[in-house]
């Protein structure tokens, strides 16, 4: 069994892991452990990870710093982020810790926390307490085992009736000599109408394996406006395993974007629970792939309540011998009349050797309510090739023009104006095969 | 004086079908062709083979461009060495704006003639320019290439990508079909515009009434993958009183 190595590692290093860690977070070990014992890592025997075999990537020799080991880097020397400027407040993690070396930054506006998991945990001990592992799955053996080794973190606290007008921006930087599992948690509270803006971006330094479990808890309060986007840049050696649970009260509006733009092999879960009437979520997911790198996104969009809209958006652009997949599950519950539940899910093989694997479910237990989903999987438009060839334009820059019009929908659910136009830069880019892959901030320089 | 176009026995074939069956035709610098016939003769076969459209298999004969053999050139070198298809069905490219498009075309038949691409301001001046000699309303050049256009939206692109890029030799492939009177008029005062003494176009039309606005110098029948009869502009006027069916007859004895 893959799970008994980590099981023993956590009985015989759990001093080790609570001495380097808060009270806060150790409270919740004793529970996740049980969870992971009766769970396990997700195999492909489930029917939600079918395509995807979790438990594969810890069958393997991997270190955790569990002692907190100072790893040497300076980000900001990786990182040029000060350079065209995203005019964000940058903020970083190495691997699960955070960087607490930051330069200060323009002041938060008052109430507001962005820092470290563990000072948040000591300082606001009631706010950590109501919201930390409150909102993330029980069930999920993933999750848990991330709750187990979870030491730090990344937090944004935004508290009723505060606007954060600038962007924050969260850099995960992978570093580390040896292949590494790291266990990243963050934690994103937007109170009553409160106003928020996150970009994570993933970096990888080392060329070593990297598995990464991350969980991320989203709240979005009454009324409270909340964008999140994710960009990862992992090299192919980066297993990355990310699951977001947001739950989002009455007229609460959260849009969530991931952009696969390089990785190794990605799982990403977006589960929303719309708990609170004229909620409305926006969630896309854009993906280039190509040798053999693996990305499943799994949407899990659950209207609880009347009233609620949510949109889905997933595009896939596969190339040589890529993988993907796609499940999106909208859930309306009994009595959630009203909802208006909208999937759409396109995606492009460029090559023979690449496979979508899509999968719609739509599981309505309401009788008044406007759901759709829209599923494609297809090549490029051998018209509109031969058309903008006849125009002059060469073949090879016809299917990169055709390639990146393809992504534009997705990219336009970015509102931030610099990133989404940054992101332009870079898919031209990726497809190009110019992307630098690591060792530089992409979005910033 | 040499030809701009040269055709010789041109057989071509669509998925083991015979469609062209020997055409010889050749263009001069300067003149404009009609190329007329019932539906079904291959017409449009003829225009797609000379843009390079590889759907058509070319199994005899030679077409000459400017001297350059042009069944050895990609369609995108035979549209950079001046060969521009206004198409019938032109296409719809969600996500790709026309500016992107028009720049991106531009350049690449600068780049091909060795030049430096365009500066921003002097392309969109050229945009200007181009949709102000047409008579063509700004809003077509802002939104993506040709998607949600009405059928003469369509066509009147295609004009202005032709003024765009300022081909050598054009070929209109029914551009008339679909268009009321009035967006026939902007097309055809658009093409006289353009034509100059340096270009040849080639007009492939089922109708006598594009060829009242643009005056063609010699006109073709084509019927059955064959070019039975080539005279002067009367011949289109007569067979606009008469019809193809004589002449067909006349050709089949």
């Amino acid at each position: 069994m893959i799970e008994q190595q980590y099981i023993d590692l956590f009985e015989t290093y759990r001093e080790v892991i609570d001495q380097n860690a808060t009270e806060g977070l150790n409270k919740e070990r004793d529970a996740a452990f049980e969870a992971f014992k009766k769970w396990g890592f997700p195999t492909s025997k489930l029917e939600d990870y079918k395509q995807s075999d979790i438990s594969r990537a810890f069958d393997a020799d991997l270190g955790l710093n569990l002692r907190n080991i100072p790893i040497p880097v300076n980000p900001y020397d990786a990182f040029k982020c000060d350079v065209p400027h995203l005019n964000a407040h940058v903020f970083f993690l190495i691997n699960d810790r955070y960087y607490d070396k930051t330069q200060p930054d323009l002041p938060l506006p008052n109430g507001v926390f962005v820092g470290s998991l563990q000072t948040f945990s000591e300082k606001y001990p009631r706010s950590f307490s109501m919201y930390y592992n409150k909102i993330a799955a029980a069930d999920n053996g993933v999750t848990a085992y991330n709750t187990m080794f979870a030491q730090d973190g990344f937090v944004v606290y935004v508290p009723e009736n505060t606007v954060v007008e600038k962007p924050l921006q969260l850099i995960n930087i992978l570093r580390g000599g040896v292949n590494l599992n790291v266990n990243r948690r963050i934690l994103l509270i937007a109170e009553k109408n409160a106003d928020v803006k996150l970009l994570i971006c993933d970096h990888t330094v080392d060329d070593v394996n990297f598995v990464v479990t991350q969980v991320t808890e989203m709240v979005a309060g009454e009324n409270a406006q909340v964008e999140f986007y994710e960009l990862e840049e992992n090299s192919v050696k980066v297993t990355r395993i990310s699951s977001l649970y947001c739950l989002q009260k009455e007229q609460s509006k959260v849009t969530a974007a991931g952009i696969t733009l390089h990785n190794g092999y990605t799982r990403n879960d977006y589960r929303f629970r719309l708990s609170g009437e004229y909620a409305e979520t926006h969630v896309g997911g854009l993906v280039i792939s190509d040798k053999e790198q693996h990305t499943d996104n799994f949407a899990f969009l659950d209207h609880a309540v009347p009233h609620c809209t949510s949109n889905e958006l997933f595009k896939y652009v596969l190339q040589e011998k890529s993988t993907g997949v796609f499940c999106g599950r909208i859930l309306v519950e009994k009595g959630a009349q009203k909802t208006e539940a909208y999937q759409s899910n396109r995606n492009l093989c460029s090559s023979e050797d690449a496979h979508m694997y899509a999968k719609p479910q739509l599981e309505i237990y309401a009788d008044d309510v406007k759901c759709s989903h829209g599923l494609t999987t297809g090549q490029l438009d051998e018209d509109a090739l031969f058309y903008m060839q006849a125009r002059g334009i060469p073949e090879e820059e016809a299917r990169m023009l055709l390639m990146v019009a393809f992504t534009k929908d997705v990219v336009d659910m970015i509102h931030i104006d610099i990133l989404h136009d940054r992101l332009e830069y870079l898919i031209d880019k990726r497809f190009r095969g110019e992307l630098l892959r690591c060792g530089n901030c992409n979005v910033c320089k | 004086m040499e030809n701009l176009l040269e055709i010789k026995n041109l057989h071509v074939s669509v998925e083991g079908k015979e469609i062209l069956k020997g055409i010889d035709l050749a263009i001069k610098k300067g003149e404009i062709h009609a190329i007329m016939g019932p539906n079904g003769s291959g017409k449009s076969t003829l225009a797609s083979v000379i843009v390079g459209n590889s759907r058509f298999n070319v199994t005899q004969g030679s077409i000459f461009f400017n001297g350059k053999n042009l069944l050895e050139m990609k369609p995108e070198d035979r549209a950079r060495e001046g060969i521009f298809l206004s198409f019938q069905y032109p296409v719809e490219i969600p996500g790709v704006s026309m500016v992107n498009f028009m720049r991106a075309a531009v350049n690449e038949h600068r780049k091909y003639r060795g030049e430096d691409p365009i500066s921003a301001s002097d392309f969109l001046k050229l945009m200007r320019d181009k949709r102000e000699m047409l008579g063509i309303d700004s809003q077509l050049v802002n939104r993506s290439v040709n998607e949600g256009f009405s059928g003469g939206e369509k066509k009147k692109n295609e004009i202005f990508q032709m003024a765009m890029l300022n081909p050598k030799l054009s070929i209109l492939d029914e551009t008339d079909s679909g268009l009321d009177i009035d967006a026939l008029r902007i097309v055809a005062t658009g093409v006289n515009k353009l034509h100059t003494k340096d270009d040849a176009v080639i007009v492939i039309t089922h109708y006598q009434r594009l060829l009242d606005y643009i005056k063609p110098d010699v006109v073709h029948v084509l019927y059955n993958g064959k070019i039975i009869k080539t005279a002067g502009p009367e011949l289109a006027l007569e067979l606009e009183e008469n019809g193809y069916e004589s002449l067909i007859n006349n050709a089949m004895e």
